[in-house]
């Protein structure tokens, strides 16, 4: 089975011809998807700061991501949840998007970084440094491929 | 005025340009969209610290000082790419329901920041490290949901269930001034 033809099988499911079909299920998803993503921005741009020194550095890194990471874990979710709702509805051409690979490549990218080095860091409990500076900065311009790649969707 | 104004604003060339460009409009609506992130995304962290739901430990003055800065760079950011936005398409903007509403909201959530602003400025006395009293409260609740309001309907602009070349009810009609504009 090719990827497309699996893009094809996607499309044949009942969820997404609902999807499809409805005038307001789609813009409905993707305005939730849109307030998920400024609370994902804002809960990972508190930690990114904080590790870049631009931020609430009175308080430690980890105290911050403390501080922030359920609304960063849920927003994960609601934005993970969302998303494949949005992509189950039009397999076939995001199949033809290489925005939309673009972006799958950067969302995996970020995730890795997050949850890998950065997550270590951060139980390091460094207080800074051109280290956290570097992860923090290559965190949020990761994060910013994803948000921009996915706008650049529904242009390309 | 309004109205004959932004009719000009659709023959001007800029304009013209503006909706007519390859990229330049999406480039456009991307920084917009990533503004988003930065300005409702801090603020809302700011709003679920008033409400003790994040950064329960970081004084609120912290907060307002080290992450306010960071709000008003992405509203900047957005004020200029939303108007360059209107600027792109004015007539249908101008006559859009959901550009209405969304514009009600943000002076409605502006207010609300004026409000919260004048009663507490940077440093909220007595309540720095703990629980925020009901007013500040309920200015955090409606901040959060007058923004994910904005968002939404922000969004909504881009669908044309309610455009006026459509049929549609009397309200909307009224409300979106459709008798002076066909499209």
């Amino acid at each position: 089975m090719s990827l497309y033809d699996l893009c094809e099988a996607i499309e044949a499911t009942a969820v997404s011809a609902a999807l499809r079909e409805s005038l307001w299920l789609f813009p409905v998803i993707e305005s939730v998807h849109l307030v998920g993503l400024a609370i994902l921005g804002g809960s990972l741009l508190m930690v990114d700061l904080r590790l870049m020194g631009a931020g609430l550095n009175r308080q430690s890194i980890s105290e911050v991501e403390h501080g922030t990471r359920r609304w960063f874990l849920g927003a994960l979710f609601l934005m993970l949840v969302t998303g494949s709702l949005l992509g189950i509805s039009e397999a076939v051409k995001l199949y033809d998007r290489p925005a939309f690979f673009v972006k799958m490549i950067a969302l995996a990218t970020a995730l890795v970084l997050t949850f890998t080095v950065r997550r270590a860091l951060i139980a390091r409990n460094s207080s800074g440094g051109p280290i956290a500076f570097a992860i923090g900065a290559a965190s949020l311009s990761t994060w910013l491929l994803v948000a921009v790649a996915g706008r650049w969707i529904g242009f390309s | 005025m309004i109205e004959s104004f932004v009719s000009w604003l659709a023959t001007t060339p800029g304009s013209i340009a503006l909706h007519e460009s390859l990229y330049m409009y999406a480039i456009i609506e991307t920084l917009h969209v990533v503004a988003i992130a930065l300005f409702v995304g801090s603020i809302a962290m700011i709003d679920l610290r008033v409400l003790g739901l994040a950064l329960a430990r970081v004084p609120v003055s912290q907060a307002l000082r080290r992450i306010l800065p960071w709000t008003v760079a992405g509203f900047i950011v957005l004020l200029l790419t939303g108007a360059l936005l209107f600027y792109a398409i004015p007539e249908r903007t101008f006559h859009s329901p959901w550009f209405r509403a969304k514009m009600i909201l943000l002076v409605l959530a502006g207010l609300n920041v004026w409000r919260f602003h004048r009663a507490y400025g940077l440093s909220p006395a007595g309540w720095d490290t703990g629980p925020a009293p009901a007013r500040a409260r309920a200015s955090a609740m409606a901040s959060l949901a007058l923004w994910i309001g904005v968002i939404i309907f922000g969004r909504f602009i881009a669908y044309n269930w309610f455009d006026c070349d459509k049929p549609q009810p009397a309200f909307i009609s009224a409300f979106s001034a459709c008798r002076s504009y066909t499209p």
